[in-house]
């Protein structure tokens, strides 16, 4: 056995999974209206509120690519549609 | 002192004396006699083990992949459909490398709905990666449970140890059974290596994912590893036999010495063919039969080596690949390929529990010598 097959505790924090994406999210700001569907829709909870207000007193959200799928839920539950999703060149 | 024990009497009293930490096993049909004394040993108070009962031989097997990933020695017993639905985590066992030791009471599978014996479960998770071994007799099958721990421990390699059901498990056969004490001193405290298990203080993963930049590499492991685990099987036999005073070797010869035909099979069927053996050598025939009590890894070697005499083989397969032939058999070509150029026939019989009996075999030995068919049915 060459492998070892036991692996140290908080690999799925360590293995990057976020290569794995073929479109990734594009947040628009001026459009977002701070709901926190898409942080709240998430499945591998890597959209997050980053806690600088902008002008408009607004919460902005963004995304943690390192594990970002690409899922494209965040886009699609958006309720102002402020998420899109393009195709991301490698 | 030999006692007349039921097959999965003698079993349930050997893995005891194993002293596994977590035997787990779904109470019902197709379940055996095994995992039932076992529950009494555990009620009546004299065994440790703690008796998990699942829901269904999925979640058995999912137990005992646990308990085994937790660094303990485990044990499950099954049978037919039971390990059919055993199969995915069957899988997962041998991936994951852990020694789990389970007994397969083999049983046709369904349909038609069948509860006899064949050896159709087993053979159709040939593939699974688990040891596996096939006993002709109760005290073989007792017996190999002790080398299967063993094995299994030392190679962290599943082990399933398979005897045919009804015909060894509901049968009383004289047992000759160690002390417990012996087995003991035979077969040690199980303890993981280290880092390789679940454990509060040492938190680690296992059976992770594995990308396609690892999993080749992982299964070529298990591959290598179980074909390089036929060194430790051969071994173990030898200790076994030097300090129990009985066993054999991955293959056994029996009969004449040049045999131009030579029966090859597996399993509880090896008596019946032993008889009809000496029948046809008291006739005068050349005949022979060569046991395989080492289906996987597949002793290749030690198979050609005692065949390369032969003219005609006949493989009984109690199991079939449909739409091909017998598995053994299969086994059996691929292994003599090359080595020689001897007429090998697939006969199937015993399907659902069907009698084989000397006159099938006598009219076997005298079909096999015409070529022709390349898959006989006895039926």
């Amino acid at each position: 056995m060459k492998k070892n097959l036991a692996v140290e505790p908080g690999s799925t924090k360590k293995v990057k999974t976020g290569d794995w994406r073929i479109f990734v999210p594009i947040i628009d700001h001026d459009k977002c209206i701070a709901c926190g569907t898409c942080a709240r829709v998430c499945p591998e909870g890597c959209v997050f509120a980053v806690g600088d207000q902008a002008l408009q007193g607004k919460v902005f959200y963004e995304k943690d690519l390192d594990y970002c799928k690409g899922c494209g839920i965040c886009a699609e539950e958006c309720p102002v549609k402020c998420i899109k999703m393009e195709l991301e060149e490698k | 002192m030999k006692n007349c024990l039921e097959g999965s009497n003698a079993v349930a009293l050997m893995v005891n004396m194993c002293r596994p930490a977590v035997v787990s096993a779904y109470p019902i049909t197709p379940q055996t006699h095994i995992v039932e004394d076992l529950s009494k040993f555990k009620s009546d108070g004299s065994a440790t083990f703690e008796f998990v009962r699942a829901d269904s031989e999925f979640a058995a097997a999912s137990i005992v992949l646990g308990s085994s990933a937790s660094g303990v020695r485990s044990y499950t017993a099954t049978s037919s459909q039971g390990l059919l639905l055993m199969t995915e985590v069957v899988f997962t066992i041998a991936g994951m490398r852990l020694p789990v030791v389970m007994t397969v009471a083999n049983r046709a599978v369904s349909g038609p709905i069948n509860i006899w014996n064949d050896q159709q479960d087993a053979m159709t998770v040939r593939d699974s990666g688990w040891i596996m071994l096939f006993a002709e007799t109760n005290q073989e099958a007792a017996d190999l449970h002790i080398s299967a721990f063993k094995i299994a421990e030392l190679t962290r390699i599943p082990v399933m140890v398979n005897m045919d059901g009804f015909v060894l498990t509901h049968t009383y056969e004289p047992v000759e059974m160690p002390s417990a004490e012996m087995v003991k001193k035979y077969l040690p405290e199980y303890k993981p290596a280290a880092g390789q298990f679940l454990d509060t203080s040492d938190p680690k993963s296992l059976g992770t994912f594995a990308t396609p930049e690892d999993y080749i590499d992982i299964r070529k492991d298990l591959f290598d590893d179980l074909a390089s685990s036929k060194t430790v099987i051969k071994k173990e036999f030898i200790s076994f036999k030097k300090y129990f005073g009985r066993g054999g070797g991955l293959v056994e010869y029996y009969g004449d010495k040049n045999a131009k035909t030579v029966f090859v099979s597996m399993g509880s069927v090896i008596g019946t063919i032993k008889d009809t053996v000496d029948e046809l050598n008291e006739q005068g025939e050349k005949a022979a039969v060569v046991k395989v009590k080492c289906f996987r890894p597949f002793p290749v070697d030690e198979i050609v080596k005692v065949l390369n005499k032969a003219k005609n083989i006949a493989v009984i397969d109690k199991s079939v690949s449909l739409g091909q032939q017998g598995i053994l058999a299969l086994e059996l070509k691929a292994a003599m390929q090359g080595a020689s150029k001897v007429n090998i026939t697939s006969v199937v019989a015993g399907l659902g529990g069907r009698d084989i009996t000397r006159k099938d075999l006598h009219k076997v030995y005298i079909q096999v010598q015409k070529i022709g068919k390349k898959v006989l049915f006895l039926n």
